[in-house]
């Protein structure tokens, strides 16, 4: 169990520049999620297998392609699509029926699109590697830290960033938060709302696709690997707040760090660290950082 | 629908256990293979521990495998590592899923609604990682092996647990007791303020009936139901798969659940069956077993909520009105 270096402090900071850049796409996932769930009152189980599906999408556009930026535009696009049809198709009929039956739906959609992949690109999974441009490494003034992983956590910013303006300061995002707030009132205004959740359901979903691309260099590539990342990112939401979006990256940081420094110093309860890090905040804060059910913002 | 039928069914909602039992009775017969048959008696009561909670008082958990995999791992360990008799480890089983029940539930109570789900799912995965990780004691990837139970002596009787048919009926006693438990329950008036927390957990309150530790005594419950499934089925399978404890196993309680009909009586034993058997047709042509369970349960949730059973239930009553 003991760690085969010595621990100093430029490898505590390596690996708390790792943690940020794990806790980049924790945070992309919660935001999906949470965007869902703040709007539509839907906990998309299926967020995991669309992660699993955005790395899938993004390996093929880029074997089709050559061209990582491409397939880094295209993929979300793509899943987002699916989301689009999932929204329009499925989720739209339980609408007003108990809020369990979305997320049991989501659940078996899962399913389903694990299969899918399985059926498409084999149980194997694909070989992924790292873009040409961003490949080795940059000295950080403590030590050399892998390219990728820097473009990863300015790749979640730019989004976050887009996503903040969006919702703050366009007209349709006013529509998305005021829809958040009360869905009844904006509809009494004549607005489409039906519409409107329809498009956030496939933002969010695009979210997760494009989570799914930018993390397939950093892990293995299979259809399973979305499994554990739907656990992962419902500890984030708790701890974050459902429906947050600054508790969605805050929380995504925390838990990435949480996890990386685990698993500097005892790399046996790296996985266990941030769920129990989860019955932490439950005991002293049940409803998260930036809790606030039902609002987003 | 015929007045004889009519008398039938309303004979079956009166004696709901022994409907069940005599069901469960003749079940093997009706099954290409005991094996199976076991399979879904044990899925069954599993379904039925989740199914208190689910269908009874309306909270959606999905964590519920941490109590198959404790029932499982408790029995298997005792067993194995330290020796001792069968029916001893399945009570330290049924105890250590009861004790972590105690712990989840009194976490996972203080959320509701969607939450509720979420955060069981969270802390479920703790026990999943930290089995995994404890090799020594549990085997680790590879699962626990080696739970033998050859034979059951009874006073002077001495039953052949390795012949399925006798394995079969050896776990229907056990599982006849927990349903008569579970029955008891529902029927107590216990069972009156579950019902209420579901239906409206703000009047239960304002009734006098403190909800947080009505939930989390169904919860404990629930727990040790699903302990006591996880238990046999250690007995049954003599390995305990690390895969037990994962959420995706949770997920099979929910499915089954639904499929058969949540808050229905003799439902969770109809969606193991549907579930279990769809199963065993699906993958002798197709691997992809899972695309068709999924399928088959997305349609569910769309057109038939109310599952296989309760769907016929609903149709009776309707008939019985009139």
């Amino acid at each position: 169990m003991a760690p085969s270096l010595d621990i100093t402090p430029s490898l505590i900071a390596l690996q708390l520049v790792t943690g940020i850049a794990l806790g980049a796409v924790y945070a992309l996932l919660a935001i999906g999620l949470s965007l869902i769930f703040g709007m539509l009152n839907v906990v998309n189980f299926a967020h995991g297998a669309f992660f699993m599906v955005g790395a899938f999408v993004g390996l093929y556009f880029l074997g089709l392609t050559g061209n990582f930026w491409f397939s880094l535009v295209l993929t979300p696009l793509v899943v987002g699509a699916i989301g689009l049809l999932t929204e329009r198709f499925l989720v739209r009929r339980l609408y007003g029926r108990g809020i369990d039956d979305p997320l049991l739906l989501t659940f078996g959609l899962s399913w389903v699109l694990i299969e899918a992949m399985r059926v498409l690109f084999g149980i194997e999974g694909l070989p992924s590697s790292t873009p040409a441009a961003l490949r080795g490494a940059v000295d950080l003034g403590f030590g050399f830290f892998p390219k990728y992983r820097l473009f990863l956590i300015a790749a979640t910013a730019v989004v976050v960033l887009g996503l903040w303006l969006f919702l703050e300061k366009t007209r349709y995002g006013l529509i998305v938060r005021a829809g958040a707030r009360d869905g009844e009132i904006v509809k009494v205004l004549g607005v489409d709302v039906a519409r409107v959740w329809w498009l956030v359901f496939g933002i969010g979903t695009a979210i997760a696709g494009l989570s799914g691309v930018l993390a397939a260099p950093t892990r293995a590539v299979n259809p399973e690997m979305g499994i554990p990342v739907l656990a992962e990112s419902f500890v984030v939401t708790v701890v974050g707040g459902m429906g947050s979006l600054p508790g969605a990256v805050l929380a995504g940081l925390l838990v990435g760090v949480v996890f990386s420094l685990t698993s500097l110093f005892a790399p046996d309860l790296a996985e266990l660290s941030i769920f129990v890090l989860m019955a932490v905040v439950l005991l002293v804060r049940p409803q998260g950082f930036f809790g606030k059910a039902g609002h987003f913002g | 629908m015929s007045a004889k039928q009519l008398a039938v069914f309303d004979l079956i909602r009166r004696h709901r256990v022994a409907a069940v039992l005599v069901f469960l009775l003749f079940f093997p017969l009706l099954m290409p293979y005991q094996a199976l048959a076991v399979n879904i008696l044990v899925f069954g009561l599993f379904a039925v521990g989740f199914n208190l909670l689910f269908g009874y008082t309306g909270l959606l958990s999905f964590g519920h495998a941490a109590f198959l995999g404790l029932g499982s791992y408790g029995t298997g360990i005792a067993m194995v590592h330290a020796g001792l008799p069968w029916w001893l480890a399945l009570l330290l089983g049924v105890l250590a899923a009861s004790v972590v029940g105690v712990v989840m539930g009194y976490l996972a109570i203080r959320t509701r609604g969607i939450y509720f789900s979420m955060v069981t799912l969270a802390l479920a995965q703790i026990v999943y990682y930290a089995f995994y990780k404890a090799e020594r004691w549990t085997g680790g990837e590879n699962g626990l092996r080696g739970i033998q139970v050859p034979a059951i002596e009874i006073g002077p009787w001495k039953l052949d647990f390795l012949n399925p048919i006798t394995k079969y009926y050896v776990i229907l006693v056990f599982v006849a007791a927990a349903l008569w438990f579970v029955s008891r329950v529902l029927a107590s008036p216990f069972g009156a303020v579950i019902e209420a927390v579901r239906e409206n957990e703000k009047r239960a309150a304002a009734c006098g009936f403190d909800v947080a530790r009505t939930k989390l005594l169904v919860f404990v419950l629930s727990a040790a139901i699903c302990g006591l499934a996880g238990g046999l089925r250690a007995l049954h399978l003599s390995v305990v798969p690390i895969d037990s404890l994962h959420y995706l196993q949770s997920g099979q309680a929910v499915m089954m659940c639904l499929l058969g009909g949540m808050g229905t009586f003799f439902g969770p034993f109809i969606g193991a069956a549907l579930f279990l058997t769809l199963e065993d047709v699906v993958t002798t042509f197709t691997a992809h077993w899972m695309a068709v369970v999924g399928i088959v349960f997305m349609g569910f949730v769309l057109f038939f909520p109310a599952g296989v059973w309760g769907s016929i239930l609903k149709r009776t009553e309707r008939m019985v009105r009139g």
